[in-house]
């Protein structure tokens, strides 16, 4: 049930990627819901849950992108499990951590990526310390706005006292 | 309960690696337009998917353009129609202008380079990843086209086709990293190679030491790459750095607004290169 939640909330993202992207901020994607949703469900669900949704979200998105197959996966693959172990290690309930983790998040997925790139001799002019310090920022916000909003919703923290309490029996 | 948890774990990572070995075994496989079969049928089967959403989207605006958001129309009515006047004008003196140098192209034998075939594709998504400047364009296969054909708009070059689906086609904007067209400098004849850089802007690399090259400078396709044909707009010159006599940096500002397109014409017509290349297969 949890899975099919996740493959969902990786397909939305995608379609809200691809089709909203370009009506907004001017055409230009500052934000990358997938990666998102990838560090939203590794702190909220664990370092295990942050791989498997990091290996799956990357992989589709690289299928669906002009680069190496696997690069964007292996990106995301490490930042879920580091999000994950960070979210169990840490607390990491308000605001602030959160924009901190999604924001850190974004640097080190975008530093796996160049590194890569560079590693796979591809074409590369430099870091693109702006471009990446937006999408840094615009993946912060919607993160720590996406928890809000879900913390919000009728109920939520009882479901998720009653989720984790049935996990320990 | 924790015997179960770990077990629930370890088949999840045994499908990760499962699915990562078909992925992986399945990208070295190319189907027969040469694409990888993985992102040919993941692409194929995600633009029924934004072409939906595209639908739905567009459906929202056409109602909000249409009955709501009307509250200009009537002064930008006026405007358009003071606009239409000039362009009547404007439109005959290039008739004359184009009668004029139709004549003296038919006496110097140039070849009309305007008459190339295309089809109108409209734009459906953009890229799934903030890393890549692709478009998705609602057009595929069953229309003709192929990968490597160029796309082009009123403004100038847009793009080629890299992965052709049955009904759909993922276009490789000129600003992605991945993106290269051979280039000409208009005035100076200055030849390079026009490069995304997966910002907004581009760099003219490979420029000899002794080329004539200024901010403002129009750049257009040299056609020697073979994709896109001769004399399309790329952009204009926006920064010109030199060390010593050696350029090192030329960026260039697309002409085409990327972020503003609705439809683009992709170019079904092959290059001369291209041409001989078939006739050689």
């Amino acid at each position: 049930m949890k899975a099919a939640g996740i493959l969902l909330a990786i397909a939305l993202a995608l379609v809200l990627q691809t089709t909203i992207a370009r009506f907004v901020a001017g055409g230009t994607v500052v934000v990358d819901l997938v990666l998102v949703v990838v560090v939203y469900v590794a702190l909220s669900s664990g370092s295990v849950a942050g791989l498997l949704t990091g290996t799956v979200a990357g992989l589709i998105q690289d299928s669906l992108s002009t680069g190496l197959i696997g690069v964007g996966g292996l990106a995301k693959t490490i930042v879920g499990f580091v999000a994950g172990i960070v979210g169990t290690q840490f607390i990491v309930a308000q605001p602030l951590p959160r924009f901190v983790v999604f924001f850190v998040a974004t640097v080190a997925h975008q530093a796996i990526t160049i590194g890569l790139g560079v590693v796979l001799g591809q074409r590369s002019f430099g870091m693109p310390y702006a471009a990446v310090a937006g999408e840094a920022l615009g993946n912060a916000i919607v993160g720590v706005a996406a928890f809000q909003l879900v913390e919000l919703m009728p109920g939520a923290v009882e479901r998720r006292r009653m989720g984790k309490s049935r996990l320990r029996r | 309960m924790a015997l179960l948890d770990i077990r629930q774990r370890s088949g999840y990572l045994f499908l990760a690696v499962m699915l990562g070995h078909v992925i992986l075994i399945s990208a070295q496989v190319n189907s027969r337009s040469g694409v990888p079969v993985l992102e040919s049928v993941t692409f194929g089967m995600f633009s029924e998917v934004q072409r939906g959403s595209s639908a739905g989207v567009t459906s929202l605006r056409g109602l909000w353009n249409r009955y709501i958001g009307l509250r200009h129309v009537e002064a930008e009515n006026a405007a358009l129609r003071r606009e239409l006047d000039e362009v009547k004008v404007q439109f005959q003196e290039r008739r004359a202008l184009a009668d004029r140098a139709r004549g003296l192209e038919s006496l110097l034998e140039l070849r009309d380079r305007s008459n190339l075939k295309t089809l109108a594709a409209e734009i459906i998504a953009s890229s799934a990843s903030p890393d890549f400047r692709t478009l998705t364009i609602d057009k595929g296969t069953l229309y003709g086209l192929q990968a490597n054909m160029a796309v082009i708009a009123p403004g100038g070059v847009v793009g080629r086709i890299v992965v052709p689906t049955m009904r759909a086609s993922k276009v490789q904007l000129l600003i992605d990293r991945n993106a290269a067209v051979g280039a000409i400098i208009e005035r100076s004849r200055a030849q390079g190679v026009a490069m995304g850089a997966g910002d907004q802007r581009l760099r003219l690399e490979y420029v000899s030491e002794a080329a004539d090259v200024v901010a403002g400078d129009l750049v257009v396709t040299s056609g020697i790459d073979g994709i896109f044909p001769k004399g399309f707009t790329i952009g204009l010159v926006d920064v010109v750095e030199k060390t010593g006599p050696a350029y090192k940096r030329i960026t260039v500002k697309p002409a085409v607004d990327f972020s503003s397109l609705e439809d683009v014409l992709v170019v079904v017509t092959p290059t001369p290169i291209r041409q001989s290349e078939e006739r050689r297969e």
